[in-house]
């Protein structure tokens, strides 16, 4: 393999990471009007992913400022075509991150319920915003010779686009529910696992669909394989999580995203944005990868750093790994 | 309005308004590591109190650094696409490896500092504040390496018709990012010294004129204030040292930008320094500017001795031209500026002012610390309302001084976004009219534009809203009184 194609790789696992750790930020922020009863019950949600949402955020940092290293036409293209998408993208990612740490700080129902709007809107609109987007690129846009779309702004929304849009935003409310119920105690917790499992199937119907379709426009083998085994572990995330086995559930949630990541991402390789008007204005890996010695370095960065993240990270979830309860969570105490 | 001038418009704005919270986390973020050290070597009370208060402000500053943050990140592939395409093998690698290195750090270990009291041991949690504030200082030489290339591009060559990264080290120790980190850095505790002298000097003077010394949340205060004048002064002085580190680089490397930092119009040796001037410093000819001058002392700041010649406007032009070209290259996506001849001076009551200000509020700043020491010198406290009116209203110089700095350096270095290295690889450079995205249409733009200083602007009022509320209320809005009833083990320490 070579240093692009490695990089390719690298920038696919960097977007899981992100949507498997912020996939169940997001999900809890959607479910946070739809699962508590009071503030309490809201407070012990926002609570369990309190310490974490921020390092799970990094992630897209990470995934963009690295295809920018990697790739500098993929990026800019990926983020000036879909101009609009990623504009509301960073508006729901302001309000939702002040959202959370501001919440809390003014003791006032009004107050409370204002940010309370903030998160849900705010972690509705990213999952839905990056499902559209990555789906876009994978699937293809009419592009120009200079990068730019043909068709204008519209051009973005087609109906795969909008089916990964779904899809994405069905994974997280799925996968925030489990993880709820694997970080709660109490009441909530049932309430989390009842809920996922009577929302799971249909959570699962928009990606199933765009497996399907992605098989049939530009799949082969390997990825029919792939992709049955995404669906059998989001099949069996259900049975597990009815047999209370909340963790295993959790994990095979992992799986379904890996299947579907890998599918949409590797179906277009080595083009990472297919032009739907000319093959040859394709985006692909080998056209748009930065010089060989940029990306030895940044493979050594590479190297040293994700292996350092990824065990920084673990510790702080093995440091905040009990489970919440209303029983927890103390008075309000702010000026 | 074109694309072009939306697209500035939006990157200077959400740039330097990121930019007020940045030197506010850097200089603070440290302070309260360094307040939590002295607590768990000392186990004093004041000390805790001391790091729950300016902790909490530091927060509720630090969400809006990291949302604004994230607009800045996306905002070269948005607005500036023709420019990443064209920098993306050099300029991509700083900006990764400050998300992988720092960002991945100083999130994860805050996130561990706010909710790790009491549930980790004190070291441990003592270590988490240091790394995230490390971590912040590390992301800021990330940055500013990447932001110097553009000022001073080094470690490439030039391969089809773009900079091609051949050297890393030499990108990571460019001389003007050796110079810009320091300075940036001291210009972030200059803000932060100034922050605890002001809410510090308004607490003692609001509610312990009359306590005494013995009081335990007075001498919260009377650290504090010590603390911040010292930081502050000394700032200044690191400043004072680092700019000037600055400006002979800046004499080197962008020479136009020397002459329009001074609004010089025409070559003097040995060039004297102007302190102020009346009159439209905008004329190239200089007609009726009069200004107050110190013989000499320009040449000094540019090249550390009292008769060097320093290169005014007007000559610099022809040398701009003849080196560079008088006109656009003919290029329909320059828009109305294909083919037409090249601006290659800065507007100049901007680079002048801003040049001014900034070293004026530092001024004003360090001045407030000092008298603010003075006032205070063993235990006293000034009685006059005029004392805590004025510490409050210092807060607000070194955030002026550093967007000043940043306004200049900036607008400085146009009609560039990446600057012609004088002594570098040939043909490196790019304007920054050929630098915005050539997709994106002036609707798209002006939305963003439109959208992005709505939230900012809604969103300065609640921080500055939670800001007050939480400087007024003291410790007692932190440190919660210990309560008769037996507090279960179960409770969190702290939870949203
Ligand atoms: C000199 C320092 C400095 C400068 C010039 C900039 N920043 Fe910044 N940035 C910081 C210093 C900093 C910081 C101190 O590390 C922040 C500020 C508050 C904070 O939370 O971290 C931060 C936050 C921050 C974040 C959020 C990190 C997180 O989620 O934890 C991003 C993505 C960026 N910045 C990106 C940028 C970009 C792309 C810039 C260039 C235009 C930029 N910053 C200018
Ligand atoms: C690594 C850091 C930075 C990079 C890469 C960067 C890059 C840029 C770019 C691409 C532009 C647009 C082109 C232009 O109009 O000049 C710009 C403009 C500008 N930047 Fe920076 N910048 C950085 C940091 C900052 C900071 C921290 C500030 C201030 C707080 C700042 C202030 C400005 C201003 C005021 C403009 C508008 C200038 C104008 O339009 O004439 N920049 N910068
Ligand atoms: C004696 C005082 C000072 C001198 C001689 C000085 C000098 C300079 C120079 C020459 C530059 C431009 C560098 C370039 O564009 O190449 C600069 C930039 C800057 N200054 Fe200052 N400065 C002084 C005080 C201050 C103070 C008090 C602050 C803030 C508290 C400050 C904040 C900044 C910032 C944020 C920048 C832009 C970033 C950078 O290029 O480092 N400066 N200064």
């Amino acid at each position: 393999m070579d240093l692009s194609t490695i990089w390719f790789c690298l920038i696919v696992v960097l977007w899981l990471g992100y949507l498997f750790l912020e996939g169940f930020d997001f999900g809890v922020g959607i479910l946070l009007g739809l699962l508590a009863r009071d503030n309490t019950e809201r407070r012990v949600m926002v609570n369990t992913i309190g310490p974490v949402w921020d390092g799970n955020e990094v992630w897209v940092l990470v995934a963009v400022g690295a295809t920018f290293a990697a790739f500098p036409p993929w990026y800019a293209t990926m983020l000036s075509t879909a101009y609009l998408p990623v504009l509301l993208i960073l508006l729901a990612l302001i309000g939702r991150g002040v959202a959370f740490e501001y919440r809390g700080k003014v003791d006032s129902a009004r107050w409370r319920r204002r940010w309370d709007v903030v998160i849900q809107l705010g972690s509705w609109i990213p999952p839905l915003g990056w499902g559209l987007v990555l789906t876009a690129m994978a699937t293809g846009l009419p592009l120009t010779k200079d990068g730019a779309l043909s068709g204008g702004p519209l051009a973005l929304f087609t109906p795969l686009a909008l089916l990964g849009a779904l899809a994405v935003a069905g994974f997280s409310i799925l996968h925030g529910s489990v993880f709820l119920a694997l970080k709660t105690e109490g009441e909530i917790r049932q309430r989390a696992g009842g809920f996922a499992l009577r929302i799971g199937p249909l959570c699962l119907v928009p990606i199933a669909v765009l497996l399907v379709l992605l098989q049939v426009r530009q799949g082969s083998a390997w990825t029919l394989v792939l992709a049955a085994v995404a669906l059998l572990a989001g099949v069996l995330a259900l049975v597990r999580l009815r047999a209370g086995r909340e963790g295993q559930s959790f994990a095979l949630l992992g799986v379904l995203l890996v299947g579907v990541v890998v599918v949409l991402f590797g179906s277009a390789f080595p083009a990472v944005i297919p032009s739907t008007l000319d093959p040859a204005y394709s985006l692909t890996v080998a056209n748009s990868a930065s010089s060989p010695y940029t990306l030895g370095v940044m493979t050594w960065v590479a190297a040293f750093g994700t292996p350092a993240v990824l065990l920084y990270q673990s510790w702080t979830y093995w440091v905040f790994r009990r489970r919440i309860g209303t029983k927890h969570i103390p008075e309000v105490h702010v000026p | 309005m074109d694309v072009l001038d939306v697209a500035r418009w939006q990157f200077g704005i959400t740039t330097v308004y990121h930019f007020l919270m940045v030197p506010l986390t850097i200089g603070l973020s440290i302070v309260v590591a360094i307040m939590q050290t002295a607590w768990v070597v000392t186990g004093k009370r004041h000390y805790l109190a001391m790091t729950k208060f300016w902790g909490k402000l530091m927060l509720v500053n630090f969400a809006m650094g990291v949302v604004t943050g994230i607009v800045q990140e996306f905002q070269f592939g948005m607005a500036w696409s023709s420019y990443s395409k064209f920098v993306g093998d050099v300029f991509g690698a700083p900006l990764a490896m400050e998300g992988l290195v720092a960002f991945m750090v100083e999130s994860t270990f805050l996130g561990l500092w706010i909710f790790g009291w009491e549930r980790l041991p004190k070291r441990v949690h003592l270590a988490c504040i240091w790394a995230a504030s490390l971590a912040s200082t590390v992301s800021a030489y990330f940055i500013l390496s990447a932001n110097s290339w553009m000022q001073h591009p080094v470690g490439i060559e030039f391969v089809d018709g773009k900079p091609r990264l051949n050297s890393i080290w030499a990108l990571l120790t460019n001389n003007t990012a050796l110079a810009a980190f320091p300075h940036t850095v001291a210009g972030g505790f200059a803000v932060a010294g100034t922050f605890l002298v002001g809410i510090s000097a308004w607490h003692l003077w609001r509610k312990h004129r009359d306590s005494s010394a013995e009081d335990p949340d007075r001498r919260v205060w009377s650290s504090s204030l010590k603390l911040g004048a010292w930081i502050g002064m000394i700032s200044f002085a690191a400043v004072a040292l680092t700019g000037d580190a600055q400006g002979k680089l800046m004499f080197e490397q962008q020479p136009m930008k020397m002459a329009a930092a001074e609004a010089l119009c025409h070559t003097e040796a040995p060039a004297s320094f102007s302190v102020f001037a009346y009159g439209d410093v905008s004329r190239q000819d200089c007609e009726n500017v009069k200004s107050i001058t110190v013989p000499a002392l320009l040449s000094f700041l540019a090249h550390n001795d009292f008769s060097t010649e320093v290169k005014g406007v007007g000559d610099l032009i022809h040398q701009y031209q003849a080196k560079y070209g008088s006109n656009y290259p003919v290029d329909p996506k320059l828009g109305e500026l294909s083919g037409k001849p090249i601006d290659y001076v800065p507007v100049l009551p901007v680079t002048y002012w801003g040049f001014r200000f900034m070293i004026g509020f530092g001024g004003i700043a360090a001045a407030a610390a000092l008298l603010a020491l003075w006032l205070t010198r063993r235990g006293r406290i000034p009685r006059t309302k005029w004392f805590p009116r004025l510490a409050l209203l210092s807060i607000a110089t070194p955030f002026l001084a550093n967007s000043f700095g940043w306004i200049f350096t900036e607008m400085g270095r146009q009609p560039f976004v990446v600057v012609p290295n004088p002594s570098g690889v040939d043909g490196v450079w790019m304007y920054t009219a050929q630098a915005v995205s050539s997709g994106v249409s002036v609707g798209e733009m002006l939305t963003s534009l439109i959208a992005l200083t709505t939230v900012y602007g809604v969103l300065a009022v609640v921080e500055v809203y939670l800001l007050v509320r939480y400087a007024r209320a003291g410790v007692a809005g932190v440190m919660p009184p210990p309560t008769d009833t037996e507090k279960s083990e179960d409770v969190l320490a702290f939870a949203y």
